[in-house]
């Protein structure tokens, strides 16, 4: 995918050819109109493969509840007349602003009828619900139900909203650093141009990072494959050693247009509201980064806040969850227990192939909507579950960045309650009997 | 039966099993296999396969030994995958990779609803299986156009661990299956014609 001389394929102005408003999912390569429309504009199971091209993954990891394979089984050919949710494109058309909701759904939102029609048979609780309320926040979702299916609600029902000990567990775990088995290097064992100030200044910068901790000199990023000095380091280089970081940054709405060989996405490309002065910043490691200190902990928060200047972003500040980040970084509370930006959308979660190691997920989308994607790698971290998916779905709390306490409680661990009990032939508990009388 | 090929070897099978359709092969002499024998087979691999889990790892772990529990949510907990959930994880690989057939796990009293048997064949294959232990039943039905040839197994109650778990489930409309009793059927399709 990292094809950079595709670039000089585009013709100067290919927006002419746009037929309608691209999503915001897609509008920073919708001018590489080849990367979804890859051989043809009519055969739709071909922009079918574009489709899982980038999100099989993605769906494959959230455990999608709806997988393609439900709807090939030929049991399934009369309801996929209806709606062929083989393809994507059924339920996510693109270039159609005036039919598209959140998510990218082009669907009237009580799709779910379809093949859910009997459900208040079979779930009273869900008798009288309208179809168009099924995908509310911490209801359901039409892939990712982790954090949202029955059991896990009533499992995880009766958790305290604040955890006894509140870190982030994968915190101190160790990632890309535990590959490496190289005596640390000072200052005076750099192997850069010193001569000059910016290289003297680059050295002293390097002597503090966790490259110096590791052994990582500098030729081993600026030299190319013949030894000659690099002055501008390429992502591939960065890749070598952070692979899974790199390809979640690819995958994510700050590296998408890198990884379609497009020129990398800048502040005044986006759609949010961004600060003026870094606007035509451009989007690489380094954005985020900064050389050659690489401390994670600017690029946690203060990185973010750069460039970031929504409603949410600039609450952050004031909220709880800043005041122990502050807290942690002044080392006047335990690693782990300070909430930056990344804590919720770049968190550190298992490496997929070593139970020890930790990986920083770049792939913000992962862990930003539909909300209650979050609830697993980030808020039961430090809260219990009920408090999660309520404040999650509580608008005015998510733009104040959660200062306060939800106003209302979400129905589904209610529900989820309600029905185990009278499956069981129990009374419901009284709290949940009380709730189901004032309904 | 409608024969769509000439039986031969299982190379050929795979062959055949690659089309949307089986076909006669062209020219070479080859061959193919009768859907009947090839659901046969399969149905073979399949019910042993799906034994032997649920005998000798689930029911013996889960059950006898009591090391290690079998549940639904065993991605969330260190715990075994359910047989059932292990041969539909079978069959969504199998789906997957499009090689020709399809199957599925389906009962006349699911745990998940989605799962009741829809089509007519579906419906008349299960209750014949239920009502004739031993007996297989073989159809021709017609889905979204294309021609099946869909064959139905008994899915049988084969340990201790099968009977408790369906009669104990929040969701299972049925709670007096016993060791040996038909639970649902195995539904398996091969496109057939063009």
């Amino acid at each position: 995918m990292w094809a950079p001389e595709r670039l000089e394929s585009l013709p100067i102005d290919r927006t002419v050819f746009l037929p309608g408003e691209t999503t915001d999912g897609h509008y920073q390569i919708e001018l590489a109109c080849e990367s979804c429309h890859t051989d043809t504009f009519s055969d739709r199971t071909v922009m079918q493969e574009a489709c899982e091209g980038c999100h099989s993954r993605e769906l494959t990891r959230v455990d999608d509840s709806h997988p393609r394979t439900k709807f090939t089984d030929p049991r399934n050919a009369d309801r996929v007349e209806i709606l062929d949710a083989r393809l994507c494109i059924t339920c996510h058309q693109e270039h159609r602003p005036e039919i598209t909701s959140s998510m990218g759904l082009s669907l009237p939102g009580d799709y779910c009828y379809r093949c859910h029609e009997n459900v208040g048979e079979e779930r009273p609780t869900h008798a009288d619900l309208p179809f168009d309320s099924c995908a509310n926040t911490a209801c359901h979702n039409f892939h990712d139900n982790r954090s949202l299916y029955e059991d896990y609600l009533v499992e995880h029902r009766d958790e305290p909203d604040f955890r006894p000990v509140a870190e982030v567990r994968w915190k101190r775990a160790q990632g890309v650093a535990a590959t490496v088995d190289r005596p640390s290097l000072s200052l005076a064992e750099h192997d850069g141009p010193a001569d000059e100030a910016e290289g003297a200044r680059a050295a002293a910068e390097w002597a503090t990072s966790a490259h110096a901790r590791g052994g990582v000199q500098c030729s081993d990023c600026h030299a190319d494959a013949t030894g000659a000095w690099q002055q501008e380091v390429d992502l591939a280089v960065c890749q070598d050693c952070h692979g899974l970081e790199a390809e979640g940054f690819l995958a994510s709405r700050h590296g998408m247009r890198l990884a379609e060989g497009l020129p990398p996405m800048r502040p005044a490309d986006a759609r949010h509201p961004m600060q003026t002065d870094a606007a035509e910043a451009e989007l690489n490691c380094n954005a985020c980064h900064s050389s050659h200190a690489y401390d994670r902990r600017t690029a946690a928060a203060e990185s973010c806040l750069g460039c970031h200047t929504d409603e949410h972003s600039l609450a952050w500040e004031k909220s709880p969850h800043a005041a122990l980040w502050r807290a942690e970084l002044a080392a006047a509370s335990p690693e782990g227990s300070g909430v930056s930006c990344a804590t919720c959308h770049l968190p550190r979660t298992r490496h997929p192939d070593d139970a020890t190691r930790m990986r920083v997920d770049h792939n913000q989308n992962d862990h930003l909507r539909p909300r209650d994607k979050m609830v697993r790698s980030s808020c039961m971290e430090c809260h219990g579950l009920a408090f999660s998916l309520d404040s999650l779905a509580d608008p005015a709390l998510v733009t104040t960045n959660y200062r306060g306490r939800p106003s209302r409680e979400v129905e589904s661990i209610h529900f989820a309650t309600v029905l185990r009990w009278q499956l069981e032939g129990r009374p419901p508990p009284w709290d949940d009997a009380k709730k189901e009388e004032e309904r | 039966m409608k024969t769509v090929s000439k039986l031969l070897a299982g190379a050929t099978l795979i062959t055949c099993l690659g089309l949307t359709a089986c076909q006669p092969p062209a020219e070479g002499g080859g061959g193919g296999i009768e859907p009947k024998l090839m659901a046969d087979a399969l149905h073979a691999v399949m019910e042993s396969d799906r034994t032997v889990y649920t005998r000798n790892v689930v029911n013996r772990l889960a059950k006898e030994q009591q090391v290690i529990s079998a549940s639904e949510h065993w991605k969330d907990e260190p715990a075994l995958p359910l047989p059932a959930q292990m041969f539909r994880m079978g069959a969504e690989m199998v789906a997957e990779k499009d090689v020709g057939f399809t199957y599925s796990l389906l009962s006349m009293w699911p745990i998940n609803k989605q799962n009741t048997p829809r089509t007519e064949v579906e419906k008349a294959g299960l209750q014949f299986v239920a009502d004739n232990k031993g007996q297989n039943f073989y159809a021709e039905e017609t889905l979204g156009g294309q021609t099946y040839f869909t064959a139905v197994y008994a899915d049988t109650a084969v340990a201790p661990a099968c009977v408790s778990c369906h009669n104990e489930h929040k969701d299972t409309p049925k709670t007096d299956f016993a060791l040996g009793d038909v639970m649902g059927g195995v539904v398996l399709r091969i496109p057939v014609g063009s």
